[in-house]
């Protein structure tokens, strides 16, 4: 139950923010600091994200097969690889140090 | 058959609608394939197919699917777990923004194009030199992403479910690769990388004290925090000393931009 009550959160409220940018007056975003927080905003949260899925498991820090996994994708797109090379890189990678028992 | 393709003499102003199309397809189909990726991921989750699929199809912005189901998986209460995903999703408002100004949609319409505003579509409508351009970019992008989005979704939680033990295949890894994937062309200065090495440490160092789902909420406040930083040193430090108050400065301009179509998914 709980899980729906997020999926009818997010849904909700990722919404409303769509609409929003569409149906305000031009202008009432605009003021130069509060576009700069929403450029920024993405970051921190992305950053974080990427950090805890890949070094977290069950609220405890560990480092794993995922870390090797995650590095991969890091070259892949230093290299400038498509978005799904960049994914299937740390899939594949990550399944194969798994398989070797890393 | 062997007729030479006439020359480009079609100006950049009016552009043609196949060319525009193509731009569209391309897009809509590299980036709607990732669904796959989103239901697998959902799914190795813990996410039920129905759960997995209403997410794409009602909320349609990966990122922040990608979030509440990884802040799920990781225990995270309902309400920690979407506010993540929201903030994740407020940057779409400000793509609105332009959109609205761009694409001059009636007002009845707005509702229902409101879903189809997210990175990819802003990107490419805001890529045209016309609004004529801009509709059918936003439009044929709108539609190939979010008919393949949700078709990849529901194949990818079909054969998590298949395959069982998604960790085995590697798949965990998927989640923090496609958020690193929308991260990096993000990081272009200094102040995003400062951002971004906050929030990382802020969000592992919390991450065994604080109940999941809150710590990734206390990272993103790097974001005020170095806006607030930058702006202390830009108002005091004046005198230029150091390379750091120099790449503030760019890094000033480049935030303004930066809720455009740099920042594709």
């Amino acid at each position: 139950m709980s899980v729906w009550i997020a999926i009818g959160l997010t849904v909700v409220g990722c919404y409303v923010v769509k609409l929003v940018g569409l149906l305000v007056p031009e202008g009432a975003l605009e003021r130069p600091l509060v576009r700069r927080l929403a450029a920024l905003l993405p970051v921190a949260l992305l950053a974080a994200l990427t950090a805890q899925q890949t070094f977290s498991a069950a609220g405890a820090l560990v480092l794993d097969a995922r870390a090797l996994g995650v590095a991969a994708a890091a070259v892949a797109l230093a290299l400038r690889a498509p978005f799904l090379v960049v994914v299937g890189a740390a899939v594949v990678v990550t399944a194969g140090v798994r398989a070797l028992g890393g | 058959m062997a007729e030479q393709t006439a020359p480009p003499v079609i100006r950049e102003s009016t552009k043609a609608d196949s060319a525009v199309v193509r731009d569209a397809l391309g897009v809509g189909i590299a980036v709607g394939l990732s669904g796959f990726a989103f239901g697998v991921t959902s799914a190795g989750s813990g996410l039920s197919l129905l759960q997995t699929c209403a997410l794409s199809l009602l909320v349609f912005t990966g990122a922040s699917q990608f979030a509440l189901v990884g802040a799920l998986a990781a225990g995270g209460n309902p309400f920690t777990a979407a506010a993540g995903a929201f903030f994740l999703g407020t940057r779409n408002a400000f793509y609105g923004l332009r959109l609205s100004q761009l694409l001059a949609l009636p007002r009845a319409v707005r509702p229902f194009a409101a879903q189809w505003v997210i990175d990819e579509t802003t990107a490419v409508a805001l890529a045209q030199p016309t609004r004529r351009a801009a509709r059918i970019g936003f439009s044929v992008t709108g539609l190939t992403l979010y008919v393949l989005w949700n078709l990849t979704t529901l194949l990818g939680a079909l054969g998590a479910e298949a395959i069982g033990d998604t960790d085995a295949w590697g798949l965990d890894a998927a989640g923090p690769a496609v958020f690193l994937a929308l991260l990096a062309p993000m990081l272009k200065t200094a102040t995003e990388r400062y951002t971004a090495g906050i929030a990382v440490v802020l969000g592992l160092g919390l991450l065994p004290v604080l109940p999941a789902g809150v710590p990734v909420l206390v990272a993103a406040l790097a974001a005020p925090a170095v806006l607030w930083a930058r702006g202390r040193h830009m108002a005091g430090g004046n005198v230029g000393t150091g390379g750091a108050g120099g790449s503030g400065g760019s890094g000033g301009t480049d935030g303004t931009d930066g809720s455009g179509k740099g920042d594709v998914r």
